[in-house]
Parts: structure tokens; C-alpha cells; sequence
């Protein structure tokens, strides 16, 4: 089985040298979901982000790889990177009421860079957009592509986000919390809607979300972050059954369930995090010596 | 519905602005010394001589029944007439009006090119010695006012190295038949490129003056508001599309940047419509401002109110236009 993503050693510091991820490694094949995840702050962010060459300015890869279809991005000339990347890969984005221009229309914003960046044919962008609208259950998809961002509502403009992210169809889609800035009652039928149109086109997707319960239902491998350090790397059967770190054990027991909804006040003890800490320091000193 | 509304409501805060305007300008100016009827006369005019003009005038009213008389005139479009000159208010300053729109569209479009393309280069170079450059180069720009920004030109271009004109709105030579007084719109459709040239060549400096200073805000503003917008959601997601840097700033910030500072913009440019009033004078350039000086050392009542009220009618104009382009420009309202 061959992986649209692998990312290897993958150190990203602070323009002062301070870390932020640290020798990431991690795989994302064909057709698979991998989560990513970790408490605030670990770093889930910032791994999406070095994929897609949207690093914040204070940050950059210091070193390690990034392999999207074969190709190690890092490598390329800045100009062809991001071409590749648009052509390969594609971002759900967290939140969709700031994710959309607001002075352009719906169309546009999903047809334009076929037309500009990949070369296709206007005709054939529009119905593309119009296919894959319909595809994200959006009601009269015509009315929807003349519409402006702020006459439509979030759970909406989600849909449209994700329809947009499929549309050049990228080997990798790379989702940072796609439900987290939605009501409620919309959070699972995006989340379903995810999962559909993953498996219908086939796509690999790297699925960041601090939410295990989450992670649960639409992942089949994941990686546990802690500081900017990849703890654990599973199978989710494995990974629920029988967590190897003793962090993600203790993150898995802070995980709200059926049969114990109160564990989510269950923080992870004090013991265990100072270990995780006293586990990266180390590695730091590796790294350094 | 409530565009008519608007539009109606609008009309009606205008007319109480400008008659706000009318009663102030009337009082203070009958108010300060100086009788404009006594400047008219030869020193040895006798007392009756001066009543007799005072009563032609009405200046022997008082200045309630003289604001009556006149606010008369003017919904009859009678502005009075002019004591200086003796012609009629209204045509003297419809005369002058085009000099003075011309030159401060001209200082505005400058200002708009100038200050856009700083914010640009500072936005496409942030975070770099480019960026630092635009904002001392603005500081400095905003730090010194249009009228010393006049005096330098002068000495640079006049004088120093004389390429431009520092005097007038055009060389006698070449002062065709103009059929209106928008010398350089009529020159243009024309196609007379010679004394469109020997236009924007007298032209050129006090458009400059007036335009540095706004310029410099515009620079400042648009600078601020897209590196703001460069951190949204939006602009980071078309970056992952593969659109580069150049595209990404002047397509996706650029358009929705542009309207906190067009509201500013508007505002600054009746700041800079003011200016002309001393840039012309300094540059002799024939337009409003330099007839309102004469008016004034003339104590040219008439011409003065006539004036006064006309810069502020401009002023409420561009308000206007500025909050329809604010509609035009931002898709929110255009559906609200
Ligand atoms: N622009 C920046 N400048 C400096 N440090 C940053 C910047 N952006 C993020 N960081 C740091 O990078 C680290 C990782 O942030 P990241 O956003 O990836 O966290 P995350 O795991 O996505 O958390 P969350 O669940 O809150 O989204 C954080 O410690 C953060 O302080
Ligand atoms: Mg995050």
C-alpha cells in the first residue's frame, strides 16, 4: 500500500531555535484517515501547516522530509512547491465563517484556480463545482454558486469549504478540526459527510482534532502528539484496546464514554505528563548532542 | 424602500449642514472689523457717500433681516453680487470651480497611486527593510504639511531645477478657446496633448503639495489593514490552492482591506480640498481658494458666503460618493 503523505523527522523551530514539532514522523496512505491528535498546543497546527507551506513567518523546517505522491516537497523551488501542493493536496479549514472571501461570490472561490492554476476550461470548472455541490447535500447548488459567503449559514459554508477542498481531486486533504467552530447538531452530519466523500473519492486524509471520541468513529490510524512529539503511532483497534504510552492511556481515561461519562473530569495526573516532559527533554538532548 | 429612505434622509441632513454653515459664515464675518464698503471708496468718500452704498448693499439691516434677504436670493439661486468685482456671486464662482476640482482630483488620484503602491511594496516586503523604508518615508510625508511640502517644490523645481511651471494654470500662449473652464478634461477630449502637457506642467507641483499628505495616510492605512487581512482564514486558504504571494495580496486582501480605508480616504480628501485654499494662493493657481483669499482681504461679503458655501456643498458631496462606493465596494450591504 503506497502513502500520498510521509512525513519524516520533520523539526520545525522558532525563528529563536526553540522547537515546536520535533522529528515528526508519520504516514498517510492511500484511501486511509489518520488522526492527529494531542492536547492545545502540541503542535497539530503547525504539522498541517508545514504540508501545505502555510507556516506562520516566526517558524520554519529546520530539517526532515515531506513526501506528498513521491515527491519531497522540501526539496522543490518555493514557486513549484506551491504549485504541487495546490494541485495535490487541499485544506478543510477550522473554522467557515472566516474561511470564505467575503466580497466574492461562492463560484469563484471554488472554480477560479481550476481555471488559473490547473488550466481547466470555465465550463468545465462551473459543472464540476456544481457536481460536487450536490455531492455535499447543498440544496439548488446554482442558487448557492451566485450566493456572497455572508447570506449562507456556517454549517453551509462548511459544506461548500469541503466541496471547494475536493474539488481538483487532491491525493490528500488535510482537515484542522473541521467541526470545532460548528453548533452542535451540525458537527456530525459534517463529520459524516467527511467520511463520505473520503471513501467516495478515495482520498488519504490527515484528520487533526483533539477529540478522541472523534477520532474513534472516522480514523483508521493515528499519531499522539505531546509537545511538538509524535508519542504514539497506532491502528485505532490496537490504539483503543491497548495504549503503549503511558500518555495516550491517560488521555484515553480523560475520554468521556457511554459507559463512563464522567471521566472527562479526569485530567491527565500530574505524574504523567511530568513523564512525557522528561521524555521530550531527552530526546531534545539527542537532538542537540 | 429604505433606499429612498436613505437617500431622503441624506438630502435632508444636507440642507440643515449647509444652512448650519450659511447662518455661522454670515454672523462671523459681519462680526470680525473691517467694512467692506469703506474698502471700496476712495479715502476722501464722505459719510453719506458710505450710507448711501451701505443702503445699496443692505448692509444698514440688521444682520437677521440681511441673512433673511439673502437666504431669498439663494433658493432663487441668487447668490448677490460680488462688491469687488460687481458681477454676480454665482457666476464668479462657478467660473473658478473647475480650476479647483480639477487640481484636487488630479492631487487625489496622485495621492491614491502614490499611497497604494507604498502599501503594497510594504505588504509584499513586510517584516523587511522595504516595510521600514515605506513607514519612515511615510512618517516623514505626514510630519510636514501641504503647504511647506509647496515651499520645497519650489525650490526644488523652480528653482534648483526648473522643469515645472510654479506659477498659473497655463501659459498665455497657449490658452486656446476653451469652451468650458475644465481646461484639462476639454484638452484631453481635445486630443490637444501640447497644452495638456503645459497643463499638468503648472499643475504638476501644487497637485504634488496637496497630495503627499494624503498619500502618506493612505500608505499608512492600507498598509495596516492588509498585513491584518494577510493573517485570515481566507487568504491562508488560497495560498494552499497554489496562488503565490503577488496574487494572493492584490486579490484576496486588497479588495476587502480597502474599505476601512476608504472611509478615511473620504474624510482626509475634504481635509485636502481645504488645502487648496493655501496651495493656490501659493502657486497663483486661478481656483476657488485663491478668489476666497481676494474675497477675504477684500472683505467681499457676498463672495465670501458664496464661496463658504460651496466648499461645504463639496464637501457633503464627497461624503456621499464615498459612503455609495463603501455599498458598491462591500458585498454585505449591497443585499441589506
Ligand atoms: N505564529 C506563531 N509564532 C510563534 N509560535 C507559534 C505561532 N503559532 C503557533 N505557535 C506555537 O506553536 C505551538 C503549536 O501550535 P499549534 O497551533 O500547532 O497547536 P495545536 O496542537 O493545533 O493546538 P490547538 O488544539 O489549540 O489548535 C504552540 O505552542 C504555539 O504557541
Ligand atoms: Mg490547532
Amino acid at each position: 500500500m503506497s502513502s500520498y503523505l510521509t512525513i519524516k523527522n520533520l523539526t520545525v523551530r522558532l525563528k529563536n531555535g526553540a522547537p515546536i514539532l520535533r522529528a515528526v514522523s508519520l504516514d498517510v496512505a492511500a484511501g486511509q484517515v489518520h488522526g492527529l491528535v494531542g492536547e492545545s498546543g502540541a503542535g497539530k497546527s503547525m504539522i498541517g501547516k508545514a504540508v501545505l507551506g502555510t507556516l506562520p513567518r516566526a517558524l520554519q523546517v529546520t530539517s526532515g522530509e515531506i513526501w506528498l505522491d513521491g515527491v519531497d516537497l522540501l526539496s522543490l523551488p518555493a514557486s513549484e512547491r506551491r504549485r504541487r501542493i495546490g494541485a495535490t493536496a487541499a485544506l478543510i479549514p477550522q473554522d467557515p465563517l472566516t474561511a470564505l472571501n467575503p466580497s466574492k461570490r461562492i463560484g469563484p472561490q471554488i472554480t477560479r484556480r481550476l481555471v488559473d492554476i490547473l488550466g481547466w476550461r470555465k465550463q468545465d470548472a462551473e459543472a464540476r463545482a456544481l457536481d460536487l455541490l450536490g455531492e455535499v447535500h447543498i440544496p439548488d447548488p446554482a442558487r448557492v454558486m451566485r450566493s456572497y459567503p455572508h447570506e449562507l449559514s456556517g454549517g453551509m459554508r462548511q459544506r461548500i469549504l469541503i466541496a471547494s477542498a475536493f474539488a481538483a481531486e487532491p491525493k490528500l486533504i488535510i482537515a484542522d478540526e473541521p467541526t470545532t467552530a460548528l453548533d452542535v447538531t451540525v458537527q456530525k452530519q459534517i463529520l459524516r459527510l467527511i467520511g463520505e466523500m473520503q471513501a467516495r473519492h478515495n482520498t488519504a486524509l490527515l484528520f487533526v482534532t483533539h477529540d478522541l471520541g472523534v477520532v474513534s468513529k472516522v480514523c483508521d490510524t493515528l499519531s499522539v502528539l505531546y509537545a511538538g512529539k509524535v508519542v504514539e503511532e497506532a491502528r485505532m483497534q490496537r490504539f483503543f484496546m491497548r495504549p503503549i504510552h503511558p500518555y495516550s492511556a491517560a488521555l484515553l481515561a480523560a475520554t468521556p464514554t457511554y459507559t463512563n461519562p464522567d471521566s472527562s473530569l479526569t485530567p491527565v495526573p500530574q505524574t504523567v505528563t511530568d513523564a512525557v516532559e522528561r521524555e521530550v527533554r531527552e530526546h531534545d538532548l539527542r537532538a542537540g548532542a | 424602500m429604505t433606499f429612498f429612505r436613505n437617500i431622503l434622509i441624506r438630502l435632508l441632513t444636507t440642507a440643515v449642514t449647509l444652512f448650519g454653515v450659511a447662518v455661522i459664515v454670515f454672523v462671523v464675518i459681519r462680526v470680525v472689523p473691517g467694512n467692506p464698503i469703506a474698502m471700496m471708496l476712495p479715502p476722501g468718500a464722505t459719510e453719506a457717500d458710505i450710507a448711501r452704498l451701505q443702503a445699496q448693499y443692505g448692509f444698514d439691516k440688521s444682520i437677521f433681516q440681511q441673512f433673511v434677504i439673502w437666504l431669498g436670493g439663494v433658493l432663487q439661486g441668487d447668490f448677490g453680487t460680488s462688491i469687488s468685482t460687481r458681477q454676480p456671486v454665482a457666476g464668479l464662482v462657478l467660473s473658478r470651480l473647475p480650476a479647483t476640482l480639477e487640481l484636487s482630483i488630479v492631487a487625489l488620484v496622485m495621492a491614491v497611486i502614490m499611497g497604494g503602491t507604498m502599501a503594497l511594496l510594504g505588504t509584499r516586503y513586510r517584516d523587511t527593510k522595504t516595510e521600514g523604508a515605506v513607514d519612515v518615508t511615510a512618517g516623514m510625508a505626514l510630519s510636514i504639511p501641504d503647504f511647506l511640502w509647496g515651499l520645497v517644490l519650489i525650490l526644488l523645481f523652480g528653482v534648483l531645477w526648473p522643469v515645472f511651471h510654479i506659477s498659473g494654470r497655463i501659459s498665455p500662449a497657449l490658452n486656446i478657446d476653451f469652451t468650458t473652464n475644465f481646461y484639462l478634461f476639454e484638452a484631453l477630449v481635445r486630443l490637444r496633448f501640447d497644452v495638456l502637457a503645459d497643463l499638468i506642467s503648472h499643475m504638476f507641483m501644487p497637485a504634488l503639495a496637496l497630495a503627499i499628505p494624503l498619500a502618506a495616510i493612505i500608505a499608512q492605512l492600507l498598509k495596516q489593514s492588509l498585513k491584518e487581512t494577510m493573517h485570515l482564514d481566507y487568504v491562508t486558504l488560497a495560498r494552499t490552492k497554489g496562488y503565490g504571494e503577488n496574487h494572493v495580496i492584490t486579490r484576496e486582501a486588497l479588495p476587502n482591506a480597502i474599505l476601512p480605508t476608504l472611509t478615511l480616504v473620504g474624510v482626509q480628501f475634504t481635509f485636502l480640498i481645504g488645502g487648496t485654499v493655501i496651495i493656490e494662493r501659493l502657486f497663483s493657481y486661478e481656483g476657488l481658494g485663491n478668489m476666497a483669499i481676494d474675497a477675504v482681504i477684500n472683505r467681499d461679503l457676498p463672495l465670501i458666503q458664496g464661496i463658504v458655501i460651496l466648499f461645504a456643498l463639496l464637501f457633503t458631496l464627497v461624503n456621499l460618493v464615498v459612503d455609495m462606493l463603501y455599498v458598491v465596494l462591500n458585498p454585505r450591504l449591497r443585499h441589506a
